[in-house]
């Protein structure tokens, strides 16, 4: 008995077909015929019409699936990208401002990298001096933090710059793209005015958590509420559906700071996790570095038989900063020989900056301060946040 | 009626949980549980997603025309699968096999390479909005000549525990979808093919048991109606009822068509006009809470919208049902008024108001929100011209009612709702696998093993075949039990035993096992099982309920008893001679309180009463 579908492609040496029921199966391409090449058929998209009376919000996006679909050709989730499509996919948006959509690129946010933190940088920056109320950046989640805290240190903003992604794709109708956009633009026209990360506070449909761009962790692989603001509480939190965005009096109100791009960077810096036993010789791979990050065990430690090579590796110039792999804490060299001995060796302790943190940090310090002493001094300091001088009762 | 003649047309799809020790997707227990065990709930809303082809299916419209906001119950046995907060895990193997035991037990062929769909469904059953299915065979045959088209493997849906609340113990366990080809053509035929397929499920072993487990979708149309899909047969013996009543319901609505257009009816499609003021100091609660009452009138449809079309339906029910999708509780029509508190003049200001002839109908609509009495009003005038229409018979996927009568759910769903999982990596069914299936005897097959093999009775050996201690029956014989005695115990004793409120779950296999040599080595009386069962299950152990009730009376003690009992009743016993043996058997065994073989009983009756009697 033969059946007729459409042949949708090839996946593991089998012809995928959808039969009229609409379930797909997969059969050897040689029991399959042609019958006949369908025409193909118009994806028809209403046109959205904007209200211009609202304020104007930039979407920017990274590749982050605020709206997709499946492509058939290829299996796989693309994005869509332009005004038409999110607004259609998400029509609740359309009541909170008009929009400008600048695609910067198409990528998995695990491909990121510091050139195109760049190019995001002076794209947003555009549309801020262009006059846009606020900025939506859409970007996959897997690095969303390090975008954020890069954008952090890149741009002084008087208006919010608001990352925001889906855990759950935006195929699915449960996913949490929907509600994550709408709260981020509600974010996005507030009174804010700094970097954030706006997304899911808990796995319910109920609040998103406003996170400062240098404090936030992705700290679960799947679940809605995966970002979590380290070391101080969430700046700020937006209610759904209701949209009412309460910011706490620590969040950088709208205008506090004047727009300015510095958006220099220095990529030969790097990350490095310590753990029991880790070889001196694994070291020998970051003797070009400018910079290293350690993350370090418990107040800020590696092992003993470790020290000397790091010291070599600040004799010639490499900035070594210790942090800690608790991420919740403040680094303390001072406390055990072991850390005694790491600051004789000329590490600088990082406090309590986050390790990916301080790495993006650091890529911004030595891209624009030449002068060793001074940069040191800057990883210390409290540019954007980042870092605090108190640890508070309650975190 | 002559069902051949209306050109019934009707198949079903059989919906069977499995019966494996992980769920479909994850690696969760599948397991029952009381709702006062939940550990913690959420909530979540759920959006109609485009299909590829920039559609949304319009089964998932219906679903989206109020915003519903979702709460799901959490247990110690679901995890982030079910709560949709982690991605599935690889397609459950035990599931997948037994899937393929059925298959092959129907002849039909497997696919090659297996892939698993998303099933769109937002109505809040499942937290991804999706159940997730795949199509794992075609083309099987049924004994009667029917046609079995798929088999498909699929996850069972969250239990709704009320309202907007779901219990997520039953999401996520697996699930066959048996669909057969329309091939029956009587109430009755339904019956007899769904009853046959059941019974096949039921020979794997694999398969769960109890209300609930297995459920029936039917699809009915007759010439001139429409095909309609209902959904949740939970009882078997309400098919072919079902089937009857969606007859008469499709007929129906036919013949009001008919007498519609004979009255010249038409609907205004212009939509409902605002008479919220005319009800402001109505006695009728639901109108009194409305914040916007709008009304359409139906022209000519007077007296039909309250005419009956199934046992407790009528036409305004269609149309109320349709109404409902929008939030609102129902409706109110002029065929049903005055009456729920709105009074004769309130009804004839409506009238007036409206416009309305003595041969209109006109239906109110009461909602929370300007926006919400339109959409019902907008609703009831999409209904009402369906009534009117050349198919008067909507395709609709309906509801189960508890008396085999139904309510509309939504449309039918079309392609649109198909999405590839692309979580889940395909399976591959290969020659070496679907070899090395083996099919299980049927259990028709078994059933007549036993009668002839036992000497039971056909009809109590198909019993025994599909009860669910049918492992218990079989290890007992292999123990060297008495079949016929187990086969008692299994079917009647225990069912006795249920209609006098007695848990008879909590007894474990090992206590009838344990009862059955007793008896069998003389240690217990047959007479006392049932006792010995309701002991033990009512907590008591099996050497407990032995020491209580069946302390076997020596042969010495019996024959006292027995000559006291004959010689308080010398006269009886004179009189009848061995027909007293009867008799007095229940008063020995009331004495002994059945701890004493009948058998031997009746012997030393037998012996005693000659022994009494003087001969003649």
């Amino acid at each position: 008995m033969s059946r007729r579908g459409v042949y949708i492609t090839k996946r593991d040496g089998m012809a995928v077909v959808k039969l009229d029921s609409g379930y797909n199966i997969g059969v050897p391409p040689a029991s399959c015929s042609l019958i006949e090449h369908p025409a193909p058929v118009a994806v028809t998209q209403p046109a959205v019409v904007q209200n211009k009376n609202l304020p104007t919000l930039a979407i920017v996006s990274t590749g982050g699936t605020i709206a997709s679909r499946i492509d058939y050709r290829t299996g796989s989730v693309t994005s869509q990208f332009n005004a038409s499509d999110i607004l259609t996919a998400i029509p609740a948006l359309k009541e909170i401002a008009n929009y400008r959509t600048i695609p910067l690129a198409t990528i998995l946010s695990e491909n990121m990298t510091p050139a195109i933190w760049q190019e995001l940088a002076g794209a947003v920056h555009a549309e801020i001096k262009g006059g846009a109320t606020g900025v939506m950046v859409t970007h996959g989640t897997d690095t969303m933090a390090y975008s954020a805290a890069a954008l952090s240190f890149m741009i002084d903003t008087p208006v919010p710059i608001v990352f925001v992604g889906s855990q759950r794709s935006a195929d699915r109708p449960s996913s949490d793209n929907a509600m994550n956009a709408v709260c981020a633009a509600a974010a996005a026209t507030s009174e804010l005015g700094e970097v954030a990360v706006v997304m899911h506070a808990t796995t319910n449909d109920d609040t998103c958590a406003i996170h400062r761009g240098t404090r936030v962790r992705k700290m679960h692989t799947s679940r809605r509420d995966a970002f979590q603001s380290l070391g101080i509480a969430p700046i700020g939190e937006v209610g759904y559906p209701s949209q009412n965005v309460t910011l706490a009096k620590e969040a950088v109100r709208r205008g506090a700071r004047t727009l300015a791009l510095h958006d220099a960077l220095d990529p030969h810096c790097a990350l490095v996790q310590f753990y029991p036993g880790m070889s001196p010789g694994i070291l020998k791979a970051y003797e070009d570095y400018h910079g290293l990050v350690i993350a370090g065990t418990g107040l800020g430690h590696t092992s003993t038989t470790l020290i000397p090579a790091l010291g070599r590796l600040v004799e010639k110039g490499t900035l070594v900063v210790m942090t800690s792999q608790c991420m919740h804490g403040r680094v303390c060299d001072r406390v055990y020989d072991t850390g005694r001995d790491l600051l004789d060796a000329g590490i600088i302790e990082g406090g309590d900056l986050l390790p990916e943190v301080a790495l993006v940090k650091m890529m911004w310090v030595l891209g624009n301060e030449k002068d060793a002493g001074k940069a040191a001094a800057m990883m210390q300091e409290n540019l954007k946040g980042e870092c605090s001088r108190r640890s508070p009762h309650g975190l | 009626m002559d069902y051949k003649a209306l050109g019934l047309m009707a198949g079903i799809e059989i919906h069977q949980q499995l019966d494996t020790r992980e769920k479909l997707f994850c690696h969760c227990p599948t397991m029952l549980r009381e709702i006062a065990d939940h550990n913690g709930e959420f909530s979540r809303y759920l959006r109609a997603t485009v299909s590829e082809m920039g559609e949304i299916d319009r089964a998932a419209q219906e679903e989206m025309k109020h915003d519903r906001k979702f709460r799901y119950y959490t247990y110690d046995t679901t995890c982030l699968v079910e709560n949709d907060e982690e991605p599935p895990a690889p397609v459950n193997d035990e599931s997948m096999a037994v899937c393929l035991t059925i298959a092959k037990m129907f002849g039909m062929t497997p696919v090659p390479q297996v892939h698993t769909m998303r099933k769109l469904v937002i109505d809040g059953s499942n937290t991804s909005g999706f159940q997730r299915t795949a199509l794992v065979a075609f083309n099987g045959k049924l004994p009667d000549g029917g046609l079995i088209e798929t088999i498909c493997l699929e996850e069972e849906a969250a239990q709704r525990v009320k309202d907007e609340i779901f219990s997520l113990d039953r999401l996520g366990i697996p699930l066959i979808e048996i669909t057969t080809s329309p091939c029956m053509y009587t109430p009755e035929d339904v019956q007899k093919v769904a009853e046959y397929i059941g019974m096949v499920l039921r020979s794997t072993g694999k398969v769960k048991r109890g209300l609930g487990t297995i459920r029936q979708d039917v699809n009915i149309s007759i010439a001139d109606g429409a095909r309609v899909e209902i959904k949740g047969v939970q009882e078997l013996d309400l098919i072919a009822e079902v089937v009857r009543r969606e007859v008469r319901r499709q007929i129906s609505l036919l013949a009001i068509r008919d007498d519609l257009r004979k009255c010249g009816a038409s609907v205004d499609a212009t939509g409902g006009a605002d008479v919220t003021t005319l009800f402001h100091e109505t006695k009728s609660a639901v109108l009194k809470k409305a914040k916007k009452i709008h009304a359409i009138n139906l022209k000519g449809f007077a007296g039909l919208v309250g005419r009956e079309i199934q046992p407790e339906r009528r036409l305004g029910s269609e149309i109320s049902d349709y109404a409902k999708k929008c939030g609102v509780g129902g409706i109110f029509h002029t065929d049903e008024l005055p009456a729920y508190g709105v009074t004769a003049e309130e009804v004839n200001r409506l009238r007036t108001c409206m416009h309305a002839e003595k041969e209109d109908c006109v239906v109110l609509v009461a909602g929370t929100s300007e926006k919400q009495a339109s959409c019902a009003a907008g609703q009831v005038i999409l209904r009402a011209k369906l009534a009117l229409s050349d198919k008067p018979v909507p395709e609709e996927t309906r509801k189960m009612l508890e008396n085999g009568s139904t309510s509309y759910m939504r449309p039918l769903p079309g392609a649109a709702r198909m999405y590839p999982e692309t979580d889940v990596m395909p399976v591959v069914i290969d020659d070496t696998r679907w070899e090395a299936v083996i099919i299980p005897e049927l259990l028709t097959t078994k059933a007549e093993r036993f009668a002839a093999a036992f000497e039971i009775d056909r009809n109590y050996a198909l019993q025994l075949a599909a009860s669910e201690k049918l492992p218990l029956f079989e290890q007992a014989v292999q123990e060297g039990i008495k079949p016929k005695l187990a086969a008692f115990t299994i079917l009647s004793t225990t069912t006795e035993l249920r209609r006098d409120g007695v848990d008879i779950r909590t007894v474990p296999d090992q206590a009838y096992l344990d009862i059955w040599h007793a008896v069998g080595s003389g240690k217990a009386a047959r007479e006392a099982i049932p006792d010995m069962l309701r002991k033990i299950a009512e907590g008591s152990s099996f050497s407990e309920a032995l020491a209580q009730l069946a302390p076997v009376v020596s042969r010495e003690d019996l024959e006292k008893i027995i000559r006291n009992i004959i010689a308080d009743r010398k006269d009886f016993v004179a009189q009848k001679g061995t027909a007293a043996i009867g008799p007095l058997m229940g008063i020995v065994m009331a004495e002994v309180r059945g701890s004493a073989n009948g058998k031997i009983v009746s012997e030393i009756l037998k012996k005693e009463i000659n022994a009494a009697t003087p001969r003649k």
